[in-house]
Order: structure tokens, then sequence, then C-alpha cells
């Protein structure tokens, strides 16, 4: 059975905001649209994002790393947002593991969000529906759209490239040959969730040196050196008072 | 509102997808736009594009935000007679009105003095109609935001190594094995470089990062290193002292490509002391830089001609000539240099230890060494040598405002210049790359008039407005060595300003030092905020009146799509349109998109209509060329000869029948020529067909070491890029700049220094780069203000240009102060807690942020969120003006006064580069019971008209957003 999932490569996110906001424009004006926001022009302005980028530090100065993570919902292989939902409005897809939200049957309780330990549905106070990323199923299906970009649209639009798509179930996919090959982990396991979606971590390419790099047999300094023959020396030398 | 039945099905409308290319920052990305119902549905990265290749980034993805905005203009507004300039009080007028009021000043000035209209832009990327525009109209003053950019980075690498990072060149990150960003936030450039990163990455490279805080790209370095602002020309000058210590540079590349074997004299009472010693040849009236040089030949002992076939030059000793002069090579003097810099030394000045350096400088030379490149690409050097085979030496660099915004930026740039050629990288695989049309001659041959008698009435200039000055003689200065220009661009104060110092052009037109000026045309620069230093006092001068009531910059002209704060000090608005709605074009004139391996241009095409009245600001310049009559705009008659901007793009050549225009590709009348050729009526159409860009991929034999690449400098010739096919040697040695020290030295027959100016071209122009200190940190108690300040810019925020953008400014609605927990709280100021910071110009109250990834002497903020009440048509209790702030307010236009002059620009003092970063700060907590908002505040800003209303809430849905669906 199929489940689509996001892999996201830690090691190349920049966190550059790129998925976030391609996200939001292809959804706004889509079957899951649109994405309300409030105060758009005002104080604390705050509105619907699928996906949302959060950096931190780890460590101190002077071996502090900052982390950037993209993170959304996680499409779970044991969704907990998709029992509690007193109208089954929320359900995950039996053909492709896709968690989505009917909004037809939401009732906007938001039971979902609180089940959630990932905290990635966004509640719209304006049509009263939970609403989420819904992996692009309106592209990823759509043989209108050129074959290579039949995928979520913050894949596409990732710089970095650090976002990768496929099907987790699939042992041979790129994605779960990423995940198998580079170490990537879910969120949370100890919640059971199962989450699909998977995380690269960040990897150091370092550089030993060793002593005898530093000398060199051309090493350029030789040319610098006086060469050639001399003419006999004027001043006395050994040859001026011994006989041997 | 649209409900969902089907996750699937997409909603209805009328979709077109239409091609062009992305203007919410600088890099130039091509994208496909799916418009519904007429309304902008989808921006994508275009796939086809060779630049992005597909991708995108936040503020591309965010342009739908752009484009639907309230902050819009959408008329021509006149202010209120009655109303004062800063007071936003406007009336809207008509387009034919405005070119009235424009033509008839305009017209007054150029028979009059032309010098009294200044043009000034925030883009630098359409300076090839705004820069012939100045021309033609005959005023020296025109400049774009290079000056307060990154002129340092471009004039540092450009009159070293004939070319420069960004639009110019940059790194080969898919064949470098260890790569150095230093002085790189987030920016310049965007998507290219993120691209380019990740590749890197995964395929194995080494990435360190050298910055004083660690973000953005940063984060994903293997190392960062931390380093105090402004000392990184200490660190270069170290790393390539420990280079020459262990002989990890690369001998051949430095003998044959660069003047580092060739022989200065160095004989203190002969009359060409700090000049290269010179050979009898004749010499070619038509080369800029004769091979006229000198070498000691190792094996004979004695000089002979430079790179005599089969000699082996000495880099190092003193010698005698036959006359008794004596000389070293360059690169002895460069040793002499860095003698002292020793890592020890580096550490106090850098905070980075000696260990890290030394290690650096060994990454550095061993990965050049022991991972060579050799392609199997055979091509023949400008001298006529066949060789066998292309060399990389794979460390590759990329620098930018962090190395270049300090007052000794020129000189750390010369000096990263040369650690990259001692390295042996320049246009190499896996070092550093030439973009079309760079290499140029070191430096490039447009000049700008050199005297008085290059600006008359009714005449275009006597040269560019714009230059790269090669000696003294060069200066745009009048006959008693006096500025020019307003800015004082190109003078003794800044000789090698190439990119003008728009920083300082209001400041000295209010002052009126050099003079006083009639009119100032802005276009797309926030002059009123994160534009101008010293913001609070600049503002005061845009509405400062004289004795009269008159105001001392008689009358402003601003070009702007959106409400800025600089529109409030305009007494003429012209509302520009969106990139969405105009034509445009990406030209080999001036900054295309060219890439590694070949030229490349590019346009926009308008993919929607133009919003209300507004008009694309190239269209006010066609208009106005026509009207005023400058000759690249009317025929003999005097009749307008372009009915617009694109027919102007299709038609104008450069001189009648040069076949060099504003677009490269498709020239000749069928398209069948590139680069030179008749206009092609078609040629717009020919883009379209093809992405919105023409591509021209160079035979692989041309693709490296173009400086010396006869294949390649002969396409380049016959393809007009350049008059000249000489070999372009790296200057190790500048003589360039030596000639404006013996200049100050008065050992030279030309243009002297004014007295009080000596000492700092003495002292600055040294011929081999040096580290100082940046000037006001020179001029400021470092006791009293320990501490560094800088800024950056975020990525989603690049450019800086979208507060008013509703999905952006969600993800940076306000900046705090970023410090170290430990300097923090030495203050006493908590984390999340108001603070004071306070340079010896100004101080602002705002929030403060702990960081551990910052060294610790040094406080940042993000550039240009903070934002002025109802600007940009927000809400007065916006959190970027309530919450954010400007750094600028901290710095000033000019340093203190010192033995250069009372008010000399706060900037590097050979190129004219605002130091931006060398500002000095104290910090403190702020006082319990003061205001929880940031200061200073301003009065707010009224909404201008033509925009519109905001709303409490939104939902966009293409099609039905501008009809109602808000």
């Amino acid at each position: 059975m199929t489940q689509l999932a996001l892999v996201i490569d830690l090691n190349v996110c920049v966190g550059c905001h790129a998925c976030v906001t391609s996200c939001k424009e292809w959804n706004t004006s889509g079957p899951a649209g649109s994405m309300c926001d409030d105060n758009p022009y005002g104080q604390d302005p705050t509105g619907t994002f699928f996906n949302r980028v959060q950096t931190y530090e780890i460590g101190e100065f002077p071996t502090t790393e900052t982390l950037h993570f993209p993170k959304s919902c996680l499409h779970c292989e044991d969704p907990p947002c998709v029992p509690v939902c007193p109208t089954g409005a929320s359900y995950k897809r039996e053909e492709d593991g896709i968690v989505l939200v009917d909004y037809d049957k939401c009732i906007g309780c938001r039971y979902c969000s609180w089940a959630c330990p990932y905290g990635v549905r966004e509640i719209d106070e304006h049509m009263k529906v939970m609403k989420k990323c819904t992996l692009c199923v309106d592209r990823i299906y759509d043989e209108s759209l050129p074959a290579n970009e039949r995928k979520p649209a913050c894949v596409l639009a990732c710089p970095t490239s650090a976002r990768l798509f496929g099907d987790v179930h699939d042992p041979e996919s790129p994605i779960s040959i990423t995940i198998r090959e580079e170490g990537g982990y879910q969120l949370m396991p100890e919640w059971g969730t199962k989450p699909s979606n998977h995380y690269l971590p960040r990897r150091k390419t370092r550089m030993h040196i060793h002593e005898d790099e530093l000398q060199r047999a051309d090493n350029p300094l030789k040319k610098e050196q006086r060469s050639g023959t001399s003419a006999p020396v004027d001043a006395p030398t050994l040859d001026d008072s011994t006989s041997w | 509102m649209p409900v969902v039945h089907n996750p699937i099905q997409p909603p209805e409308g009328r979709i077109e997808v239409k091609n062009t290319t992305c203007y919410m920052c600088a890099c130039r990305c091509g994208i496909r736009v799916t418009l519904r119902d007429g309304e902008v549905r989808y921006i994508q990265g275009n796939p086809d594009h060779p630049l992005n290749k597909g991708v995108i980034c936040a503020k591309g993805a965010s342009g739908i935000m752009k484009q639907y905005s309230p902050a819009r203009l959408t008329k021509p507004l006149r202010r209120k007679q009655e109303a004062l300039r800063g007071d936003a009080q406007f009336e809207e007028i008509e387009w034919d009105e405005a070119f009235g009021i424009m033509e008839e000043r305009l017209k007054h000035l150029r028979e009059t003095d032309p010098k009294k209209f200044a043009l000034f832009t925030g883009r630098d990327q359409m300076q090839a109609l705004t820069g012939l525009f100045a021309k033609q109209y005959g005023t020296p003053n025109y400049a774009a935001h290079g000056g307060f950019c990154s002129v340092n980075m471009a004039t540092g690498m450009i009159y070293t190594i004939g070319g420069s990072f960004w639009e110019f060149g940059g790194p080969d990150l898919e064949r470098a094995k260890l790569f150095i960003m230093i002085g790189t936030a987030e920016d310049h450039h965007s998507n290219p470089m993120k691209m380019a990163l990740s590749q890197f990455k995964r395929n194995g490279g080494r990435f360190i990062s050298i910055n004083p805080v660690r973000t953005g790209y940063s984060a994903i370095a293997d190392e960062w290193v931390p380093i105090k602002p402004g000392t990184d020309g200490a660190l270069m000058l170290s790393i390539i002292h420990e280079l020459i210590r262990t002989g990890l540079f690369d001998r051949e590349f430095l003998t044959q490509y660069t003047n580092a074997a060739e022989l200065v004299s160095t004989d203190e009472q002969s009359d060409d002391f700090g000049l290269f010693i010179r050979t009898d040849i004749p010499l070619d009236p038509h080369c800029f830089d004769p091979q006229d040089r000198v070498w000691w030949d190792r094996d004979e002992d004695k000089a002979v001609h430079s790179r005599t076939e089969g000699v082996e030059p000495r880099l190092l000793g003193e010698f005698t000539l036959a006359d008794g002069r004596k000389a070293k090579p360059s690169f002895q003097l460069l040793k002499e240099r860095t003698d002292q810099y020793n890592p020890e030394w580096a550490e106090s000045v850098t905070g980075i230890p000696a260990d890290t350096i030394r290690r650096l400088a060994y990454e550095m030379g061993i990965t050049a060494r022991d991972e060579k490149i050799e392609l199997p690409i055979a091509w023949t050097d400008a001298w006529g040598k066949d060789h066998e085979t292309i060399t990389g030496n794979p460390v590759a660099f990329h620098s930018m405002r962090g190395t270049a915004a300090h007052s000794n930026g020129f000189q750390t740039i010369r000096a990263m210049s040369i650690l990259m050629t001692i390295l042996g990288t320049i246009d190499r695989p896996g070092g550093f790359r030439h973009k079309a049309p760079f290499p140029r001659p070191i430096p490039p041959c447009a000049k700008t008039p050199n005297s008085i008698h290059g600006v008359k009435p009714n005449t275009p200039l006597g040269g560019m407005p714009l230059g790269w000055p090669a000696d003294p003689n060069d200066l745009f200065v009048d006959d008693d060595g006096n500025p020019i220009r307003i800015d004082k661009g190109f003078s003794w104060e800044f000789p090698l300003s190439a990119h003008g110092l728009m920083h300082n052009v209001i400041t000295n037109a209010w002052r009126g030092d050099p003079y006083t000026i009639d009119t100032l045309l802005i276009f797309m620069a926030n002059m009123a905020w994160n534009s101008s230093m010293n913001t609070d006092e600049v503002r005061k001068m845009l509405n400062d009146k004289d004795d009269n009531g008159e105001y001392k910059i008689p009358y402003i002209i601003v070009a702007d799509a959106f409400q800025s704060e600089m529109t409030a000090y305009a007494d003429l608005i012209l509302p520009d349109t969106t990139y969405l709605e105009r034509h445009d074009v990406m030209s080999m004139l001036d900054r295309p998109i060219s890439e590694y391996d070949g030229p490349v241009d590019s346009v926009r095409i308008p993919v929607v209509p133009p919003k209300g009245d507004c008009k694309p600001f190239q269209e006010v310049l066609i208009e106005m060329g026509s009207r005023l009559k400058l000759p690249a705009f009317v025929d003999k008659e005097g009749k307008r000869k372009f009915r617009d901007y694109p027919d102007f793009v299709v038609n104008y050549e450069t001189e009648p029948g040069s076949g060099i225009g504003f677009l490269a590709g498709w020239r000749g009348k069928g398209g069948e020529k590139f680069m030179k050729g008749e206009p092609n009526p078609n040629q717009w159409k020919m883009y379209e067909e093809n992405n919105c860009v023409y591509q021209y991929h160079l035979p692989k034999s041309y693709q490296y070491m173009r400086n010396w690449n006869r294949g390649y400098l002969n396409w380049a010739q016959e393809h007009r890029l350049m008059r000249f096919a000489e070999p372009i040697n790296i200057h190790i040695y500048s003589e360039v700049l030596m000639k404006f020290r013996l200049a100050a030295q008065g050992k030279t027959e030309g243009k002297q220094p004014p007295a009080h100016l000596r000492k700092r071209i003495e002292t600055h122009f040294d011929p081999l780069p040096f580290y100082s200190e940046p000037l006001e940190s020179q001029l400021t108690d470092k006791h009293k203000y320990p501490l560094n300040a800088i800024t950056q810019r975020p990525m989603a925020m690049y450019h800086s240009w979208d507060s008013q953008n509703a999905w952006l400014r969600q993800i940076h609605t306000y900046n705090y102060m970023y410090v170290h927990p430990s300097t923090a709280q030495k203050a006493g100021i908590e984390d999340g807690g108001w603070m004071w910071a306070e340079s010896m110009h100004g101080k602002v109250r705002c929030l403060c942020r702990y960081t551990e990834a910052l060294e610790p002497g040094t406080i940042w903020t993000w550039n240009a969120i903070g934002k002025s009440k109802g600007a940009w048509r927000l809400d007065d209790d916006a959190n970027e003006s309530q919450k954010g702030f400007l750094l600028n307010h901290l710095i000033s236009e000019e340093l203190p006064a010192h033995e250069a002059g009372e008010h000399v620009s706060n900037s590097d003092p050979l190129t004219g580069q605002a130091g931006w970063y060398d500002v000095r700060v104290r910090i403190y907590k702020a006082e319990e019971g003061e205001e929880n908002v940031s200061y200073p505040q301003f009065n707010a800003m009224p909404a201008l008209p033509g925009t519109e209303k905001t709303n409490k809430w939104q939902a966009f849905f293409a099609g039905l957003f501008t009809r109602g669906g808000k």
C-alpha cells in the first residue's frame, strides 16, 4: 500500500521559507483554500500556513549550531487526529495515506488539533473549519501538469532541494533509499503515531591534515634558493693552510 | 468562498500561463505565472530557465501579495500647495500634467546648468537606460545604489582580477572541494547560491562560513568561524602570510598570469619608484596594459623581458638592474607586506584563534594542491602557447557586504582577491569563474569626463556618468581639484567611486556642498528610510527651507510603485508598475544574468495590465527623453524616435549602425545573429517564445582562463564585448593605486590632491593590501562604545521591499536586537526586554533577543524590517513601526570632523562605499516605566490618494479577490 510522504534534509535547509509561501500561494487558490490572513496589514498579523519553518540554536558560543526546521503535517500512519473527529471530517486516504479534512463535514471543534502532538493543524476562524497540508493532492495526480511538476508546491519550490517526495512504503523508492542510507528519522516516534514524513540529520564534512601534506616536493620556495655554481671565493679557506 | 467537496477538483476559471522574470529581489529568476480569470493564481520557478531551473524563493512565491498590495500607487500625485513636505498631503493629477511639470523644469535646467538635475536610482539593473538618460541629458549627477551597497566588492575585485562576485562572477561550486563564504548573510545572491550550496554539500564538499553571526547559509556550514566585524582584511592577510611561509601558493599561476614576478622599482631616488620597471619595446597604442615589464631570470641572474619563453623568474629577492636601479618582484613586496601579519597578530584583531587561522590556510593550500583538477580541454593562451588541459585548484570563495560595507573594505577585498589568486583559482574549475561581459581590462575602459568641460548646457555629458579611473588624471574634478559631482564621486575624496555615493546626495545637496541642485529624481530608493544613513536628520534635510522659505532641495520627484516612506517627501510622485506589469531587460550593457559558460540576457514581459494609471518608469524616461529632445531619443528633425520602451529596446543602437543594443539575443533582421546585429522587429516575440531568456554557451575551450584565453579574448572582441583582445593580468601589485599615492606625495606632474587629503590618499592608496581599522572606529571612543553593530537581510525579505506583503510580513513582522547573553547580562538586559543601543550619532530603543550564534562583541538586527508609522499602507499600530526599528539611526552618513575634512562621507576613502558596518555602540536596559514602543517614532503617514483601504482580514482566492472576495 502506498504511503506518500516528505523527507526533509536538515543538512541543506537554509531556512529560506520558500516552502512556506509556495505552499500558501498554491493552496489558497485551490480546493484546500482559501487560506485567510487576519490583520494582513495591521498589528500581529496571523494567517493560515500549512507549513512553517522554525529556527533553533543549539549549544553555546562559539560551537553554536543554527538549525532550520520546516514542519508540516507528517501524514502519520496512525494519525491521532482521525479517530478523535466526531464527524468523520478528518480522514486518512486509503490509496496513498494522505491525511485530509473534508470541509463539508468539519464543524471546527478542534479536537484534531488537540490530538495532534506536532501542532500542524490550522483552524480557519472565518470558514470555521480545520485546515492542513494536503501534500498538494490536487497537484500530484493532475495529468494536465507536466509529469515532473506533479509534486507538492513546496517540493518544486525548494531551492536547496531539501524536500523529497515519494512513497515510503516502496523500499526501492528514492526517498526510502535516502531514509535508509542517510539516517532518516521520525519525529517523536515514542508517541506511536508512525509519522510518514522523515528528516535527514546534519552531516559534517571535515578535513584531516597530515603533517606531511605540508611538506611538498615541489615547494615553490625551493625555486627561490640561489642556484648554480659560484665563482671561487677570495677570502681565506682551509685550502690556504692545510695539506692533509 | 468555495466549499470543497473534492480535494482534487480544481476550481473553475479561465487559466492562462505566461513566462516572465521575477523582480521580488535582484536575482532575476525565471518565473511561470498562472492566471485564473486574469488574476495571479500561482507563480512558480520556470523549470526551463538557466538561472533557477524551476525553484523559487519565499519572496518569489509571494509575488501575488505584492501585486495586490493596498500600498500600490495608482495615480500621479502632486504635493498639495499648502502642505509641507513630509506631511504626505497629495492631490491626484494626470500623466500629461506630470510630464508637463517635469518637461518645463528639466528643459530649463538643461539649457542653463544640467548638473542641477540629479537622477539617483535604487536599483542598478536598469542602468543601461537610466545611465543613458543621464548622459544624454548632460548631468554628471547620476548613480544607482551600488555606492551604499557593495561597490567595494566590485572595485576591490575588478581592480585586482578584472571581475567580481555576483552578477559578474562567482564560486564554481560544481567542482569546488572547499568553499569559504565570508561576510555573506542570506542574500547576494539567492536561489542560485542556495541551489549550488546544497549540491556542493551533497557532493561532499567542505563549507566554511566566516561571519560574526550564524544564520541563513552559515547555518549549514560544516564549520562556523566567528569573526569581529571589519577585521576580515586582517584574516585574509594572515592567511596569505601562512601560504607564502609554507610555500602553499601556485607559483606557475602567479608567474604567468599575474604581475607577481614583474619587477617594481624600489629605488626611492629614481623617477619610477614604485612603478614597474619597463623595457623599451615599442608600445602598441591600442593596448590597455602593455606587456613591457621585466622579470629576473633565475638561471641567468639578469633582467629579461617578462614571460620570455623558457625563463623561470624569481618571485622573491632584490635585484640590481644594469643601470644600477634596485628592483623587487611584486611577490617579494607582497611577502614583505604580509610578514607582519602573522596568525598571532591576526588573532588579536579578528578574535579567531591563531591555530584556526593556520589551519584555514593549510586547508586552502592543501586542497588547492592535492585535489587538483585537470580537465581534458585544450586551449591556447594569449601569448600563443597551446595547453592540453585546463587546471583547477578547487578552493572557492564567496563574499559580499560583510566584507564590503566597511571603510577598509576595498583593501580587504583586494587582499581576498590576492588570496584567491595565489591559490591559483581565478577563472578555473572549482575556483572563481567569470560571467560575461567579464573579465574586463583592469581597470575597465569606461571613464567619466575628467574636467568641468564635460558638463555643458544642452549637450550630452562628455563621458560616462560613472567610470573606472586608471590614474589621477581620470578624476572628475575641476581645475582646482574640487568635485564636480554632487556626491563628490571620482574626486580626491573618493577617487575610485565606480558606483557613485548615493548615500551622500541629499546631505550634500542640502548643505550646498559642493553646490546646490534644483531637482532630485529618485527612482525606487527609500532615501527617507532604510536606504539612508542618519535617517532622522536626512528626513529633516528633505523638508528644510532656506532663509527665503524655499526648500533647500527645491524639487523632489519620486518614482515608486508603493507608498514608501520616501514618497512623503516628494513634490511629484510617479506611480511605477510592478514587475508583473512591465517590459524590462536584463541587458549585456548593464548587469545581465550570464552563466559561467557564456553570456545570458533576459527580459520581462507583462503578464497582467498595469493597475490604475501606473506607468513603467522606463516609459517615463522614454517620454521625457523625447520631450527634452535628447539626441538618443529623437531623430535629426527632433521628432520622437521610439514609440515606447519595447520599441526602444528593439531599435536603439549604441551608435547608428553599431548593431549593439539592449538585447543580445536574436539580433539581425531575422533573429539570426547575437551580441551584434541589426535590430530585429520580432526580437520580443523570440524572447517570449524562449522563456524570456537568450543563452549562449561558449565552446568549452573558451570557458576558462578567460583573462588569458586567446580564443575567448578574440571571440569577445569579435562580438564587441571588448575593444581589446589582450591578456588581463592580475594585479598583485597595483600600479594604478601607486599612481594616486605618488600624486599625493607630489611626485607626479598631473592632477594633485588638495593639501588636506594628501595624507589620506597616501595612506589608503597603498599598492599592496594592508589592514587598517575602519575609519569610524578610529574616530570613536571605544571604551564608551565597545560593541560593533551590524545588520543582515533575511532571505524572506531580501532587498527589503516587502513589508507591504501580507504573507512575507507574517514571517518578519518586527525585528529584535540580537545580543549574546553574556553581553546583554552585563548590561542588565533581559531576553525579550526593551533595551537601548546608542552610538555617538544617535540611539534606538528596541527589543532584545539573546543568541549564542553571535560573536559576543557584536550586536545585530535584521535590516529594514522596521517601518515608519503608516508607511507601506500598514496600520498605525503595525508591529513594524511599534516594535520594529532601523539601525540606520545610529549610523552617520558623515565621519566626525578630522584632518580629511569636516564633512567627509562615512565611506571607504578609495571607493566611497558606505561604511554601514563600522558603527560602534553601547547598550543599556530601558528604564522601568518607559513606553513599550521602539524609538524613534515619527508622525503617522496618511494613506496616499489612489492606494486602497485595508481590511481586518482577507482570503486570497485567485479570480475572486479583486472583485470583492476579500
